[in-house]
């Protein structure tokens, strides 16, 4: 079983919800990482999404631009990023990790290169964001024989058709757009994404995970009344960009931020 | 060029296109190239797009409408010119000029903006928006939107809005609000993410022309569509003037649309030999350029579509240099992609140095000014020309007219104003 359905179904047996924050790998440098990982998890995170920085993050709003930048010109690669992975799993080797990013660096690292190093150094899933199921013909088979979950979006306007294409195709957790628009974006409305998870709790049984306008412990509550899971991105990396210059303060910074979601969601 | 018996086209690893004027597939597809690369943000409001594009592409009220607009709001067609003293002096082939600078507002990006207004307002979305990288395309967008009483937004990088004053103050009068835009290279591929990102948030409202034969599907094929009448009357004229078709074609080539529209009607002409001209800047062997195709750049995925693309070892997009805004792009329409690997086109670059030369050279002998970009194809036809016999034809793509680089020409001569 993969770390994820492993994490979820505990989770589901103490009847809590899942924790997912997510944060780009090498921001504001690549050594801090690995740290922030460890931190994190200690704050309550059931999973984590590590951002693949990119040059040209084009669904994601000025916050994590601006932090793919940072960790761009810090000369963060995806090798190196793997490389964190492994770190990572040296003292953890129970929490699930997701890699989140755009193709374009796992097309030029080579799609089974890098399928082959992910699942070597422990990476438990992975969300491409511009490629829908529809384009990962050849990508999806390679990730799914290395026991590797393949994770998509689902967004507010997704068809009802294109939805079942995704959960047929999805593992490990559909990652519920909650926002029209792009990463730190706006409010979000609980009941509205109540009424649009509805449908596709008919279509799977994967587990349900809501990201995009998560900012504190409140919306977070909010949220996991309604679904299985909850992202936090932009607040966390808020943080990082923040304390940039003293990047020794970040730990601390990012646990109070995602304690005081723990605690409201499991209180 | 690789043709078998029966005429179908092929790749170096023995993939066969039996006709490259039906392309793309149903998913968009150009061979390996092309596709839907997107957030699923973005997902529904292209099939949405796509929808609206394929119920109106033949059906004749909307082609009509669309023909209407290009005989009597831009003036087609565009005449296909002698460039007799040019030809002379260069001692070789006879080179025509395809007119499109003569256009309302002075480049080929017209054609494609009427046509997506034309969709735009069937979908009765009340605002469009638009990158720019030279301006032409942004001052194409404002001017229908102007037309159609649309708002409209131009997404325009930073760097492009201090080299492209003139367009950008050519937008404003129009009514558009220009965008500037601060992130990554600050040109035009930064442009198009900062366009995408507006569509995903503003989809219900607004309708994205994208000015190029780039994106996620069904944009290479609209805007392909929208352009080629280009080609098809170019292939008319030669057939009236020259008496048949010409031997060559030669178009600039950034993200590839006016090549595309000249080169699309006559690509299953295999006596007609194509020419595409990338943005060599410095000089295609210093690597400060624009030409992921004739560099061979490796493939890559940007803007929704696979392709070409300039990028480094670990996938992140390269800058790109270019004497021209309108050519300054890392990738290139995923078609273009397509008709590298199965040799139909050969594409080729001109460095800035070359570029300034032919400008100079058509201006004074043949009192037209050309675009930069366009000038691209000009330096080419300086090469290809002379190797020829004076009884073979060349058509150049004047993509657009060269009154938006005055000043970065003056700059270059150290005038300033």
């Amino acid at each position: 079983m993969n770390r994820i359905d492993q994490r979820f179904s505990e989770l589901k047996q103490q009847g809590r919800k899942a924790l997912i924050p997510y944060i780009t790998a090498g921001d504001p440098a690549p050594q801090y990482t690995v740290g922030f990982m460890h931190a994190l998890v200690e704050a309550g995170a059931d999973i984590i999404e590590l951002g693949v920085p990119f040059s040209d993050p084009m669904a994601d709003g000025p916050v994590i631009q601006k932090a793919c930048e940072r960790a761009l010109k810090m000369g963060t690669r995806l090798v190196d990023l793997l490389d964190m992975v492994a770190e990572f799993r040296q003292a953890d080797i129970t929490t699930p990790v997701v890699l989140m990013g755009y193709l374009n660096p796992i097309e030029r690292l080579g799609y089974e290169t890098f399928a082959d190093r992910a699942a070597e150094v422990g990476v438990d899933g992975v969300l491409v964001v511009d490629m829908p199921p529809e384009e990962a013909d050849e990508f999806g088979p390679l990730l799914k024989v290395r026991n590797l979950a393949a994770i998509f979006l689902i967004a507010p306007t997704t068809s009802h058709a294109r939805a079942a294409t995704i959960c047929a195709h999805g593992e490990g957790y559909l990652y519920y757009v909650s926002l029209k628009g792009v990463t730190g974006a706006a409010t979000l409305n609980a009941s509205d994404v109540a009424e649009h998870l509805a449908p596709l709790r008919d279509m799977t049984d994967l587990p349900l995970c809501v990201g995009f306008g998560i900012r504190d412990g409140v919306t977070a509550a909010e949220v996991a009344k309604v679904a299985d899971g909850v992202i936090v991105g932009s607040a966390l990396v808020n943080r990082i960009a923040e304390h940039a210059e003293t990047p020794e303060i970040i730990a601390g910074q990012l646990n109070s931020v995602l304690a005081e979601m723990r605690t409201a969601m499991d209180a | 060029m690789t043709v078998s018996a029966t005429g179908a086209h092929e790749t170096a690893s023995g993939t066969r296109f039996n006709d490259l004027t039906r392309m793309p597939d149903a998913r968009g597809h150009f061979g390996p190239y092309g596709g839907r690369f997107v957030s699923e943000t973005l997902s529904y409001a292209l099939e949405d797009l796509e929808k609206t594009y394929l119920s109106l592409r033949d059906d004749p009220t909307f082609q009509a409408e669309f023909d209407y607009d290009l005989a009597h709001y831009v003036g087609r067609p565009s005449p296909l010119y002698h460039a007799k003293r040019w030809s002379e002096s260069l001692g070789g082939a006879q080179i025509w000029l395809k007119r499109e600078d003569l256009n309302h507002t002075g480049a080929h990006k017209v054609n494609n903006t009427i046509g997506q207004a034309l969709l735009a307002k069937k979908t009765g979305k009340p605002r469009v928006i638009a990158e720019t990288g030279a301006g032409q395309h942004g001052v194409a967008t404002a001017t229908v939107a102007a037309r159609l009483g649309l708002e409209c937004d131009v997404y325009m990088g930073a760097e492009d809005v201090q080299r492209q004053k003139l367009n950008v103050y050519r937008m404003r009068l129009l009514g558009a609000r220009v965008i500037p835009v601060e992130s990554g290279t600050r040109t035009l591929k930064d442009a198009m993410n900062e366009a995408l990102r507006d569509w995903v948030t503003n989809v219900d409202t607004t309708f994205y022309i994208i000015g190029t034969v780039a994106g996620p599907h069904p944009y290479p094929q609209l805007v392909r569509d929208f352009n080629a009448v280009v080609g098809r009357e170019a292939r008319r004229q030669s057939l009236e003037q020259i008496g048949r078709l010409p031997d060559a074609l030669i178009a600039c080539v950034g993200g590839g649309s006016n090549a595309i529209g000249l080169f699309y009607p006559f690509v299953e002409d295999d006596a007609v030999a194509m020419y595409g001209v990338e943005a060599g800047g410095d000089g295609v062997e210093t690597g400060r350029h624009a030409a992921p195709l004739s560099s061979n750049a490796p493939r890559g995925v940007l803007h929704g579509n696979r392709t070409y693309l300039m990028s480094d070892e670990a996938g992140q997009v390269s800058n790109t240099h270019s004497i021209s805004a309108g050519l300054d792009y890392p990738g290139v329409g995923p078609e273009h992609a397509l008709w590298k690997d199965v040799g139909r086109v050969n594409y080729v670059a001109a460095n800035d140095k070359e570029v300034l030369e032919a400008f100079r050279e058509l201006t004074q002998m043949e009192g037209i000014m050309p675009a930069l970009e366009s000038a691209h194809a000009l330096a080419h036809a300086k090469v290809l020309a002379p190797t020829m016999r004076s009884d073979q034809h060349i058509v150049v793509n004047l993509s657009g007219r060269g009154d938006k680089d005055i000043m970065t020409v003056a700059r270059i001569d150290g005038i300033e104003f």
